[in-house]
């Protein structure tokens, strides 16, 4: 059998979910919302049994450093470590890698989709990364420092931060072609592949905790119906409508360009200073 | 080079290059042994980085405003923020000009934090 992707998930990653869970502060009322979305998408992800997860996400100054900035940076790694990203390391199992897999999809994105990816034989993971985990999937103890996690995972780190970035229609013609990579992939593998950020937000000047609803809502709409014009969306308009920090959506539309099936779960919550969203979609 | 949008960074090259300094002190951040370091002894700590007089004043100051015109990436930025006691929230408000409890009045479920 030939390896597929069985799952798309765009969802958000803000910080504060991090020590959140490992407070067990997950029932209190602020956070609810946010969890209870996710039990359907745990039961749904557990009928899929999906057993490696791609995830796009950016590293927030915590292993990357801009003396030499990536625009793809991709995972190419036995495990990953946790990383510290200036609050001290979660208590969390290390993120047990995919190398074969890895491998493959470097061969190919570079020599067949000509995407010049930068390879890391080391990546330390944080929370664009985990707290995207943490919602879908539970985490053991992991007292061999491996067998923490249900599904094995692939970091692919994006430059959503230090202008300029790749542009949105780049990262969804990346993910058509991981979509593709992992079709030629002789493993028979169910990947899911999960595109993390935003919804809404700025972090830093005078607009600082500027959300938009109606933008992030519509983004949801037009994920789903029509992908392949809002790949045509700018950095410009990202930043004006949504808030700077929100031009990490672009890495959504990765998830999109390599999950095609109907849609399944949906939703928004936005407590603080960022619209915390959720679609998914299978086959 | 992107037109500016009111009130708001745009964390760029050029912008990048102006905060280097600032930004490879907040990287070091990342150990806790140096976390430890700065909160002993800040003045040495930012020598230590070759910081301009007018970059030491700016997290003398705890200037948050200042230190994203003058070029520390808002990632970078809550590590400073972390080891001065800082969170995101404080930082914001008053980059917002506000006070931390005008801030969390305008927020919807302020206990998401």
């Amino acid at each position: 059998m030939p390896s597929r992707i069985v799952g798309g998930i765009g969802l958000s990653h803000v910080p504060s979910v991090g020590p959140v869970v490992d407070r067990n502060r997950t029932q209190e009322p602020a956070w609810k919302p946010l969890f209870d979305a996710y039990i359907p998408v745990r039961e749904w992800l557990a009928q899929l049994e999906p057993d490696v997860a791609i995830v796009i996400y950016n590293d927030h100054a915590a292993d990357f450093g801009f003396d030499k900035y990536p625009t793809f940076a991709l995972g190419v790694a036995e495990s990953y470590a946790i990383g510290d990203e200036g609050f001290g390391t979660r208590p969390l199992p290390r993120v047990q890698g995919d190398l074969d897999l890895s491998i493959h999809l470097s061969e190919a994105l570079v020599y067949e989709h000509e995407f010049d990816l930068t390879l890391c034989q080391e990546i330390a993971v944080e929370h664009g990364f985990l707290v995207p985990m943490n919602l879908c999937f539970p985490h053991g103890q992991g007292k061999d420092g491996m067998s923490g996690w249900p599904v094995r995972a692939i970091p692919l780190q994006a430059n959503v931060i230090q202008h300029p970035l790749p542009t949105a229609r780049r990262c969804y013609k990346l993910g058509q072609a991981i979509r593709s990579a992992v079709a030629s992939y002789p493993g028979d593998s169910r990947v899911v592949v999960m595109g993390t950020g935003g919804m809404s937000h700025q972090l830093q000047g005078k607009r600082f905790g500027y959300m938009n609803e109606e933008f992030d809502q519509g983004f949801l709409d037009r994920i789903e119906s029509d992908p392949e014009e809002l790949a045509g969306i700018t950095h410009r308009r990202l930043m004006e409508e949504a808030g700077a920090e929100a031009v990490e959506l672009i890495m959504w539309l990765t998830m999109r360009g390599a999950a095609r099936g109907k849609r399944v779960h949906r939703h928004y919550y936005a407590p603080m200073t960022t619209g915390m969203g959720l679609i998914t979609f299978e086959g | 080079m992107l037109r500016p949008i009111p009130d708001t960074s745009i964390f760029d090259l050029r912008l990048s290059l102006r905060g280097r300094r600032l930004n490879k002190l907040c990287a070091a951040l990342c150990l806790p042994q140096e976390r430890e370091a700065f909160k002993r002894d800040e003045e040495a700590y930012m020598s230590r980085f070759s910081l301009l007089e007018e970059e030491k004043n700016l997290i003398r100051k705890r200037d948050f405003r200042g230190l994203i015109e003058a070029g520390t990436n808002i990632y970078y930025l809550l590590k400073i923020g972390s080891v001065t006691g800082n969170g995101l929230y404080r930082m914001g408000a008053q980059m917002r000009g506000e006070s931390y409890e005008e801030f969390l009045a305008t927020r919807k479920f302020k206990d998401a934090i």
